[in-house]
């Protein structure tokens, strides 16, 4: 008995015998590849699209970031907050009366205590722990690898500053902050543009369009299952 | 074990039986039609979805005529990532690696992502024999397991149950769900959560199916909505993957093309909300092993069928199912098989070279609406005529009145004479009814069958005989 991988060849080819050109067809490829947009206009269209989703997205200057970061750790009830390596000082949750660069912030060896209303929230690297210990972190601020405007979508690749798979799953609360730059159109625009990373560096890619959803009970929509509840968007730049 | 793709009885008796169900019905047409819109509106917003579509079936016809070639270069690429490529012939096969996998980690407790692969072989009953514990985590999936159900849709596997059912079921089986639990959906989710995430912490095992996998570069590609197969295909030390060899997908480029059509056909949605993409083993992110089992079980059979072959093509969005209105009144268990609806209605006997589900084809008025809204454009009218013709030549399924009256009927068409004298002695046959000229609504013996879900107009007179009168 031959195995299993000779013999499913074997019935391929068999089943084939009607194919008799050799040669590849080519694929039409007519449709719309996106492009046509400035930066302004897909700002406008990726914060709508992710609005769409029940997730919130803000826009702003990038010297505000830190500041919206740390309001909306606030916001979301976020005390002990993940930070992806890579991601940039000036991202780090900061207070509105800190110096708009947030170098002191980057210089702090990356502990930034916030005070607010007698409560306190935490922020820290994420140091590689173990999936269980996410477990116990309210929340998490990565950036991305690019954006798709016309789906609301936020690519992430596993490398910084978009930090682990994990780190992006098992926290209840999500912030990732995409600069304008890194939004493109549509989704052939992102695919093409994470080709040669998944090809010579074979990162794992993560879309992630909206909060975690499912519609399995009576098709009504329920917001969050397994992943993150609450997301929220900082488009910056 | 029954077998999930063999219809343990013909689509008509099945259908009877659903039919009889007004709450499967209410559910159904709900369920249905709000898809339908929706899915609409997502298609409506993309000017170039027909070009989508057209790159979508020449992608996968291309994919098929040279199968062979793109497994192995899938192998390839998978292999050269890190991962572990096996072949399997049939279900047994499968099973029998994928449980040799896990005993070999010395586990007996694996979190499954939905997949219908699985479902297809089997997998979860075959891994109970082994004394291993497959959990569905996919909430319709973890609904379906927990009630020893089947799933009766592709995307919204539990929807012929409502909210209190499920409830009910959670306190009874899901263990750490209150004793209070109420229904609503977002409460009953917030239980599955709770205790699907201690099993993914715990888990060393997952298991996935696969949507594409990129020859070119060994990606495979999962796309849900919960997060669950994020779950199981990034926390344990060890990810198996069940794909059929029909997944495969040559390019990376090729992504640009399903990753647009599965969503808005699927959920009605620009994009859902998690797509997995990963490529064999990330040292610093991720599984540490990583298998990917390449499954037959019938898809070599399916791609001799010149006409069926394209039945492979499909991306199990399930647009299909909600505009057919077959489906739309019967739901998925009249179809006794994993693949329900227009698409289960050729792929099972496609799969199993006729020997299942051979009334299947029948499942259908060939309206058309499945051809219209497929992503891939499977022209599944044509394939469900091409079934029919099988079945009969090949003597699948037989109704013995229904082919004797055939050929009588044959024999009366060649000969004018004998067609006339037929006409005249069913005239005489039916005048009293005539004269009475109501519906008739129930014809005796193997006829029974006719009059069972339609009236019979009252008799007419023949053209020949108002031709005779009229001229």
């Amino acid at each position: 008995m031959s195995d299993a991988r000779t013999e499913i060849l074997a019935r391929i080819r068999g089943a084939l015998g009607d194919v008799r050109d050799e040669a590849p067809r080519r694929i039409p490829r007519d449709y719309g590849r996106g492009g046509g947009l400035d930066q302004e206009a897909l700002a406008g269209l990726l914060t709508d699209r992710v609005r769409d989703y029940a997730a919130e997205a803000e826009r702003m200057s990038e010297l505000d970031v830190g500041v919206a970061v740390r309001a909306g750790c606030l916001r979301l009830g976020i005390g002990r907050l993940l930070v992806a390596p890579g991601v940039p000082g000036a991202w780090w949750p900061a207070a509105a009366w800190e110096d708009e660069t947030g170098a002191a912030a980057e210089e702090d060896e990356r502990d930034v205590a916030i005070e607010e209303d007698g409560g306190a929230a935490e922020a820290e690297e994420d140091d590689g722990r173990p999936a269980a210990e996410l477990d116990a972190v309210d929340g998490v601020l990565t950036g991305c690898a690019l954006a798709i405007a016309e789906t609301g979508t936020l690519v992430l690749d596993g490398r910084p500053p978009c930090g682990r798979r994990a780190l992006t799953l098992v926290p209840d609360r999500h912030i990732c902050v995409v600069r304008v730059e890194q939004i493109v159109e549509r989704v052939p625009e992102a695919i093409a543009a994470l080709a040669p990373r998944v090809a010579a560096g074979r990162v794992p890619v993560t879309f992630i369009s909206g909060s975690s959803a499912t519609s399995d009970i009576e098709l009504e929509r329920v917001e969050g299952v397994h992943g993150p509840r609450r997301l929220l968007v900082l488009i910056a730049g | 074990m029954n077998d999930p793709i063999a219809p343990p009885r013909s689509f008509p008796e099945a259908a009877h039986d659903a039919l009889a169900d007004d709450q499967l019905r209410r559910n159904l047409a709900h369920v249905t039609s709000t898809i339908r819109v929706k899915r609409a509106a997502a298609v409506a917003e993309l000017p170039d979805w027909e070009a989508l579509r057209e790159a979508g079936r020449a992608i996968k016809t291309e994919t098929m005529r040279h199968l062979d070639r793109h497994l192995v270069a899938l192998e390839r690429s998978v292999t050269a990532a890190g991962g572990v490529v096996h072949w399997a012939r049939n279900a047994e096969e499968a099973n029998r690696i994928v449980g040799g996998l896990i005993e070999s980690h010395r586990t007996t407790e694996v979190v499954k992502a939905k997949s219908l692969t699985t479902e297809e072989i089997g997998l979860n009953e075959a891994l109970a024999q082994r004394g291993i514990r497959a959990w569905e985590t996919d909430l319709a999936q973890l609904i379906i397991q927990l009630s020893d159900d089947t799933p009766s849709h592709i995307l919204v596997p539990a929807i012929h149950r409502n909210r209190a059912q499920i409830r009910d079921l959670f306190r009874a089986e899901l263990p750490g769900a209150p004793a209070d639990l109420p229904d609503d959906p977002s409460a009953l989710a917030e239980a599955a959560r709770l205790y699907l995430r201690e099993l993914f912490l715990r888990a060393r095992v997952g298991i996935s199916g696969a949507n594409f996998a990129v020859a070119e570069t060994g990606t495979i590609a999962v796309v849900e909505s919960e997060g669950n197969a994020r779950m199981c295909t990034t926390l344990p030390e060890v990810l198996i993957t069940v794909m059929g060899i029909e997944k495969v997908i040559p390019s990376w480029r090729d992504l640009e093309v399903y990753l647009q059509l599965l969503p808005r056909s699927s959920t009605a949605e620009r994009m859902n909300p998690y797509t997995s993409l990963w490529t064999g083993v990330d040292p610093a992110d991720g599984p540490r092993e990583f298998h990917l089992v390449l499954l037959d079980h019938g898809r070599t059979t399916a791609l001799a069928d010149e006409v069926g072959r394209q039945a492979l093509h499909c991306i199990r969005c399930s647009a299909c199912l909600n505009v057919c209105p077959v489906y739309e009144r019967t739901g998925g268990h009249a179809y006794g098989s994993t693949y329900p609806g227009p698409i289960g209605a050729i792929i099972t006997p496609l799969l199993t070279d006729l020997h299942e589900g051979a009334t299947l084809p029948y499942a259908s008025s060939l309206c058309g609406a499945c051809y219209e809204v497929c992503p891939v454009k499977i022209d599944i009218p044509r394939v469900l005529v091409h079934l029919r013709g099988r079945v009969v030549r090949e003597g699948a399924h037989r109704e013995p009145g229904e082919q004797a009256a055939m050929g009588a009927l044959a024999r009366l068409f060649e000969h004018p004479r004998a067609f006339a004298a037929a006409q005249r002695i069913g005239a005489l046959l039916t005048a009293p009814l005539r004269r009475r000229g109501r519906r008739i609504t129930r014809l005796p013996g193997p006829l029974r069958g006719w009059t069972q879900g339609r009236d019979l107009p009252p008799p007419q007179p023949s053209f020949r005989d108002w031709w005779r009168r009229e001229r």
